[in-house]
């Protein structure tokens, strides 16, 4: 039996918000891993802190303590500039509500976080394709966002997350805002983004369903978290 | 380009809004570049004016004359090469509607001081010359009434009565685009000649004196030289450059044009208020957009420049049309105004003030929205989409 090799360490994670001139604290020492290809599922009532831990972890929110360590380096202690580089480096994004610039055409969506990269424009375009096509939508190019289904609007965000080819894919609710069968769609994407890409997913979800797609789920509930039993046998 | 690209289709996203704003830019530029222009057409005799031009009047008022007798005296002043007496007319002619500035001058002297009225062809200027009731035209009065040479035209005449018979010997144009084509010049001689007969007492009267002078530099000793001639005399006279003659007409008129002036500013004030509020508006409606691309990884920098390139499109497109309108308007509104404004040209700097303007109006609607954008916490935005 091989020990999987961590990717994340988390370790006394800390996090509250002010309202009103009351703190309220959201996350409470939380500590654990996360291994490379593992595909974890966030789990808890509405404001347990499961979208803060995401974001904290995807480097797109601050915690107030503690370290986050990924692949060896805290971005805890990044500026925002560091971050934002390890962020289109790093990770990959897939919102609830696909978040696509409605302004532009599918393959342009996805060529939009290649911007950053030294690639040609040649080459860009090639990968936009390539990722387009691995989601099943390269007849699908040329449509602009409002021309396309919720399912296949969150295929192509699904693209844009994989096309710089990041190690950590993070979903907040992807199944959210979608039909049955497009979710188990989109949870069947994922599945194979995991399996045979072996892309390590951090996915928010308050479904079920979607949540026994995935090898790992944890419970947040209060700032703490629990790990639940391996969902669907994994 | 794929930035850009956003930027321009961001810009046309709301059409509705956009085209309004787009119109509001277009107009506001349109009426900044005509009322620059209308400024401008006030300074037309101004900025048409010689340094090597003096001229001699009455000191007490221009509605005074001087002695043709001052003619010599002013000659014989050294630095003074040219001397040449002239009286404004005030012919109407037909109607009073039809107002142009007419005035009796010595022609050779005339042709001789003012060489940016060319003459093409040589005929037309011996002509003018040769025939005492001849006179001289600008292109632009000329195509105005269509006149043509040798057709006789008759001037009622107000300052000086009668009917004066004249016939259309030359036609001048401008040797640059700001002189005035709209005159009549024709000889003082014919002037003189019939008051001496109708009006005795009047007969030998000059409005003014037209100086040339061989250096610019020396144009107050020369004015005071020739003003020190006529010093305790019936008819004192005072001498400036032709500009500050130009220049005492256009004062009485300083506070129109001051106001003018801040009405083509408050315009570009309002269409920014105008402007800023638009982009205000966009980048509320796009802040989880703006949050989505700083967590792909794009700078605040990167986020704010997609603003305020978005800001440039939209005032430089409405600018772009206002000053591709700007020179069919002034033509048109010219030939409307043709009576007020005899030279009514928009020029090069009113363009360059008006893409300035565009400019102007792009960078400041955009600095707010663009900060906005930048300061955009990505967190707190995305919560706000969900």
């Amino acid at each position: 039996m091989t020990i999987p090799e961590t990717l994340i360490e988390i370790r006394g994670l800390a996090k509250s918000y002010q309202r009103g001139g009351q703190v309220i604290p959201v996350l409470t020492d939380i500590s654990f891993d996360i291994a490379r290809g593992e595909f974890l599922a966030l789990m808890g009532p509405s404001g347990s802190g499961k979208s803060t831990l995401l974001n904290c972890l995807a480097g797109i929110d601050r915690a107030d303590a503690g370290q986050i360590v990924v692949n060896g380096q805290d971005i805890t202690l990044l500026d925002e500039t560091e971050l934002a580089e390890w962020r289109s480096r790093s990770v990959g994004f897939i919102f609830q509500f696909y978040n696509l610039i409605p302004v532009l055409t599918a393959l342009e969506n996805v060529e939009l976080p290649l911007l950053l990269t030294n690639l040609t424009r040649r080459e860009r375009r090639e990968h936009a394709e390539s990722a387009l096509a691995a989601v099943g939508l390269d007849d699908r190019m040329d449509h602009y966002p409002a021309q396309l289904s919720g399912g296949q609007q969150q295929r192509v965000a699904i693209a844009r997350a994989i096309v710089t080819d990041p190690d950590i894919l993070v979903a907040d609710e992807p199944t959210g805002d979608l039909d049955r069968v497009s979710a188990e769609d989109i949870l069947n994407l994922l599945d194979r983004l995991s399996s045979e890409m072996g892309k390590t997913i951090i996915m928010v979800t308050h479904d079920p369903r979607a949540a026994q797609q995935a090898h790992v789920l944890r419970n947040l509930d209060k700032g703490e978290l629990s790990r639940v039993a391996d969902p669907a046998g994994h | 380009m794929l930035l850009i690209r956003l930027a321009i289709r961001n810009a046309f996203r709301h059409r509705l809004r956009s085209f309004l704003t787009i119109l509001g830019v277009m107009v506001a530029i349109l009426a900044f570049g005509l009322l620059r222009t209308v400024i401008d057409a006030w300074y037309a005799g101004v900025e048409a004016s010689s340094a090597n031009r003096l001229v001699t009047r009455s000191s007490v008022s221009l509605m005074f004359s001087l002695p043709m007798a001052y003619k010599d005296k002013i000659r014989a002043v050294p630095g003074v090469t040219l001397v040449c007496q002239g009286n404004w007319f005030g012919g109407i002619y037909i109607d009073e509607k039809n107002f142009f500035a007419n005035f009796a001058y010595e022609p050779q002297t005339l042709l001789d001081l003012y060489p940016e009225y060319v003459l093409d062809d040589p005929a037309q200027r011996s002509d003018f010359l040769r025939d005492r009731k001849g006179c001289l035209v600008g292109a632009k009065l000329a195509k105005r009434f269509g006149w043509k040479v040798g057709d006789n035209i008759t001037l009622r005449g107000t300052i000086f009565p009668g009917d004066w018979v004249m016939t259309v010997r030359a036609i001048y144009r401008g040797a640059r685009s700001g002189t005035d084509e709209s005159q009549l010049f024709f000889h003082w001689a014919y002037l003189d000649e019939t008051m001496r007969v109708n009006y005795p007492s009047r007969a030998g009267q000059v409005g003014f004196y037209m100086v040339g002078i061989n250096d610019p530099n020396k144009a107050a000793e020369i004015s005071r030289a020739v003003d020190a001639q006529f010093a305790n005399s019936l008819a004192e006279t005072l001498t400036e450059t032709e500009k500050a003659f130009q220049m005492s007409f256009v004062s009485m008129s300083e506070a129109i044009i001051l106001a003018i002036r801040l009405v083509s500013f408050v315009v570009v004030l309002i269409i920014l208020a105008v402007s800023a509020n638009t982009m205000a508006m966009s980048a509320r409606e796009r802040t989880g957009e703006y949050a989505v691309l700083k967590t792909l990884g794009f700078s605040a920098r990167t986020v704010a420049l997609l603003i305020a390139g978005e800001a440039l499109v939209i005032s430089l497109t409405g600018a772009g049309l206002g000053l591709v309108l700007i020179l069919p308007c002034a033509e048109a509104f010219g030939t409307l105004m043709t009576d007020f404004f005899p030279v009514f040209a928009v020029s090069r700097e009113t363009i360059m003030y008006g893409v300035v303007a565009g400019l102007a109006v792009g960078i400041l609607s955009g600095i707010y929205p663009a900060i906005y954008a930048a300061r955009v916490r990505i967190a707190v935005a995305l919560r706000k989409v969900g």
